[in-house]
C-alpha cells in the first residue's frame, strides 16, 4: 500500500506460485495479473482491523479475493470470510441473510457485477429490509479500460441512487475508503460503496477526520465556479482547479462522496456563492451525480450548470488513461471543459 | 390461540395438525375476500407443510420473535404468505385482529411478507429465487456464531427455474450446510401450465443430489410422512444440506382448484365462497383422477 501512496509502480511483483513450471525464461513475460494493474486496496486490511474489535463484521467476495485484497481479511479472520465463487447475486443475497442474523456483511466484487448484475438483490434483499449489507463495487466507471463494456460500470450510480433507503457513497482514495468503512459500521440500512481500481491518485494525505456520510467536503475554495465531483474524478478535478486558477478562474471543488443522501445544502450554497456549477463524474451523464445535482438545482437558486461525464454511449475500449483523455475526464480535459462552460476558452 | 412451544418436535396429534391445515385453508379464503384476490392454490398445496412446521416442528418463541437461537423459516415462495399470516397470529406473534385489514392501505400484511413489519417473518420475500441464498447466509451466520439453529426454506417448484436457486444450492453443498433445509412444494403447476411443459424442473432430487444435497421425497399432504421427514432431519453442522421434496397438489382441498390453471390467483364470493368453505371443512377427500 505504501508504494501506491508514493505513486510508485509495483510491476515487479506478480501473482503466481513458485515451481518449475513457473520459471520464465524471458523477463519480459508476465504470469498472472501484474500487481501494478491490480488494486492495492486497503479494503481487506481495514476491514480486518475493524473486525478485530467488532465480531459482527463478515466479508464476502465472488472469486476476486486477490483482486480486491479481501484476502488480507481472510488471512486474519478466516472464519468470517466467504468466497462465493462467480455467483454475485447469491453472494449479495446471502450477505443479506447474514445481516438478518446480526452480522455486518461486506460483499465486494467488480462494480459492474455488484451494482448492475446485483441490482435487484441489492434493492429487494438489502435495501428494502434495511439490512446492514455493504456492497462494495470496485473497478467502477471505465477503470477496467480495455476489458470493455461488460466490465465497465457507467450506470451504477444511476441505478443505485433510485433505490430507497440505500446509502450510496464513492471513495476517492485509500484514506477516504478507510473513513468510509469506519463510518459504515453504524450507518443504518444498506450501502453501496463505489471504488476505483485501487491505485487511484491520492487526494487525502491522511484519513480524513470528522468524515460524515452525507456531508460534502469542500477541498478548495473559489468564487467563480464550483466543480462537484466524487471518487476517481476528484484528483483530476483538483488539478484542473489549480490550472484554472492560473487562468484567473477561482474554482471551488466539492467532494460529494455521498451521492445518497445528497448534501443539497452544499449544492445550494455553491450555486448562490459561485453562480456556476460543473459536475464531473466517471459515469454516464444520465442518471448519475450530475442528474442528482440537477434535481436539487431545479428547485433551487438560478445558476449556470453543466454536466460532464461520459456521453450517453458505451465507452470505447482502451487503456484507462487513454479513455480519461478521450472523454476529457483527466485534468487537462476538465480544465478545457470548464473554460468552455464559462466562455473563457 | 394455540399454545406455543419453544422446543423443536413438540408432541401434537396428527388430527390436530390436520385441523390446523384446515385453518390455513379457511383463513386463505377469508383473507382473499378482504383483498379481493388471493393466491389460493399455491397456499393450499402447502397447508399441511405450514401446519407441521409451525405447530409441531420449528424451534420458535412467539414471545421473542428475534430470539437469536430460533430456527429460521424463509418463505421463498412468498405468494403463499396468506397462509402463513394466520398461523403466526394463531401462535401469538401478533393479534389476529390485525389481519382484518389484510392488504388494505397501510396494512403490514401484503400479498408477500415483509420482515420489517411482521413479527415472526424471518425474511422478506416475493421475488422468486432469492430465499435459498438467504438461507445460505443465515446458516453461515449460525456457523460463525456457533449456534445450532436450523434454517428452513420453502420453495415453489416453478421457482426452481430461477438460476439463483442453483447458485445457492451449489454454495450450500460447498459450505456443507447441514443445518439448511430446503422444502420444495412440488405442486406441479406454475402460472402458464405444468412445470414440465413450461420449463421442466425434474429430476429435482437428482439435480440437488448432484449439488451435494441429501434428498427425501414425500407426499406433502400426508402429515405422517411430513412429520417423519422433519423428525428425520440431521442437526445443524458440517454435512450435506437437506432437501425435502413434498409432492403436493396445487389447490388441494377445493376440487375446482386442484391442478387447475385458473386459480393461481382468484376471488371467491357468494355461494362459491360458501361451497369452498364447506368443502374445506369436510377435510381432505381422496382424489379421483380425472
Amino acid at each position: 500500500m505504501a508504494d501506491i501512496e508514493n505513486g510508485q509502480d509495483q510491476s515487479a511483483i506478480f501473482r503466481g506460485t513458485a515451481g518449475d513450471d513457473n520459471v520464465l525464461k524471458d523477463n519480459r513475460s508476465v504470469q498472472g495479473t501484474p500487481a501494478a494493474a491490480m488494486p492495492a486496496f486497503i479494503l481487506g486490511e481495514e476491514l480486518a482491523d475493524l473486525a478485530d474489535s467488532d465480531p459482527r463484521i463478515v466479508v464476502l467476495t465472488a472469486d476476486l479475493a486477490s483482486a480486491n485484497r479481501t484476502r488480507d481479511f481472510e488471512h486474519r479472520h478466516p472464519d468470517r470470510f466467504f468466497d462465493f465463487g462467480i455467483a454475485e447475486r447469491n453472494m449479495i443475497t446471502a450477505a443479506a441473510g447474514m445481516a438478518s442474523c446480526g452480522h455486518i456483511a461486506y460483499a465486494a466484487t467488480f462494480a459492474s457485477f455488484a451494482a448492475i448484475l446485483g441490482a435487484e438483490t441489492i434493492r429487494t434483499d438489502c435495501a428494502y429490509p434495511k439490512l446492514p449489507v455493504r456492497v462494495i463495487g470496485h473497478h467502477s466507471g471505465m477503470s477496467m479500460g480495455f476489458y470493455g463494456t461488460s466490465h465497465h460500470s457507467l450506470e451504477d450510480i444511476g441505478m443505485m441512487r433510485t433505490i430507497a433507503d440505500l446509502t450510496v457513497v464513492a471513495a476517492a482514495d485509500s484514506n477516504q475508503l478507510r473513513a468510509v468503512l469506519r463510518a459504515s459500521i453504524d450507518q443504518p440500512g444498506a450501502m453501496y460503496i463505489r471504488l476505483g481500481r485501487g491505485r487511484d491518485p491520492q487526494v487525502y494525505e491522511r484519513v480524513p477526520e470528522n468524515f460524515r456520510l452525507g456531508e460534502a467536503i469542500t477541498l478548495r475554495e473559489g468564487r467563480d465556479l464550483t466543480i462537484i465531483t466524487m471518487g476517481a474524478e476528484l484528483r483530476p478535478s483538483l488539478d484542473a482547479a489549480a490550472a484554472l486558477a492560473e487562468a484567473g478562474i477561482a474554482t471551488r471543488v466539492i467532494d460529494m462522496h455521498t451521492i445518497k443522501p445528497l448534501d443539497a445544502a452544499a449544492i445550494r450554497r455553491a450555486a448562490e456563492e459561485t453562480g456556476a456549477i460543473l459536475v464531473v463524474e466517471e459515469h454516464n451523464v444520465t442518471g448519475g451525480l450530475g442528474s442528482a445535482v440537477a434535481e436539487v438545482l431545479v428547485d433551487g437558486p438560478r445558476v449556470r450548470f453543466r454536466r460532464h461525464g461520459v456521453p450517453d454511449e458505451f465507452a470505447l475500449i482502451g487503456p484507462p488513461a487513454g479513455l480519461y483523455a478521450h472523454y476529457r475526464l483527466d485534468a487537462p480535459g476538465i480544465t478545457a471543459v470548464a473554460k468552455e462552460f464559462l466562455g473563457r476558452a | 390461540m394455540t399454545r406455543p412451544d419453544t422446543s423443536r418436535g413438540h408432541n401434537v396429534s396428527l388430527d390436530f395438525l390436520a385441523d390446523r391445515a384446515r385453518f390455513v385453508r379457511l383463513e386463505t379464503l377469508r383473507l382473499s375476500r378482504i383483498a379481493g384476490a388471493g393466491h389460493y392454490s399455491s397456499t393450499f398445496s402447502a397447508a399441511e407443510l405450514f401446519a407441521a412446521l409451525y405447530y409441531a416442528h420449528l424451534r420458535i418463541n412467539p414471545a421473542e420473535p428475534r430470539w437469536p437461537d430460533r430456527d429460521r423459516f424463509i418463505l421463498s415462495k412468498g405468494h403463499a404468505a396468506i397462509g402463513l399470516y394466520p398461523v403466526l397470529a394463531d401462535l401469538g406473534f401478533y393479534d389476529m385482529k390485525l389481519l382484518e385489514n389484510y392488504t388494505r392501505l397501510g396494512s403490514p400484511f401484503g400479498d408477500h411478507p415483509d420482515m420489517k413489519k411482521i413479527p415472526g417473518v424471518d425474511f422478506s420475500s416475493g421475488s422468486l429465487g432469492h430465499g435459498l441464498s438467504v438461507g445460505v447466509g443465515m446458516a453461515l451466520s449460525g456457523r460463525v456464531e456457533k449456534r445450532d439453529f436450523r434454517v428452513y426454506c420453502m420453495l415453489g417448484d416453478g421457482e426452481l427455474n430461477e438460476g439463483q436457486v442453483w447458485e445457492a444450492a451449489m454454495a450450500a453443498g460447498h459450505f456443507k450446510l447441514q443445518g439448511l433445509v430446503a422444502i420444495v412444494d412440488r405442486n406441479q403447476l406454475c402460472i402458464d401450465g405444468n412445470t414440465e411443459q413450461v420449463m421442466s424442473v425434474e429430476p429435482i432430487g437428482d439435480r440437488f443430489a448432484s449439488f451435494g444435497w441429501a434428498v427425501q421425497r414425500i407426499d406433502g399432504h400426508d402429515l405422517e410422512a411430513v412429520m417423519a421427514a422433519l423428525e428425520g432431519l440431521k442437526p445443524a453442522g458440517e454435512g450435506k444440506p437437506q432437501l425435502i421434496i413434498a409432492d403436493t397438489i396445487k389447490g388441494r382441498g377445493v376440487k375446482r382448484m386442484e391442478l387447475s390453471l385458473n386459480w393461481h390467483v382468484g376471488n371467491l364470493v357468494g355461494e362459491d365462497y360458501d361451497d369452498a368453505w364447506n368443502e374445506i371443512m369436510a377435510g381432505l377427500q381422496p382424489r379421483v383422477e380425472a
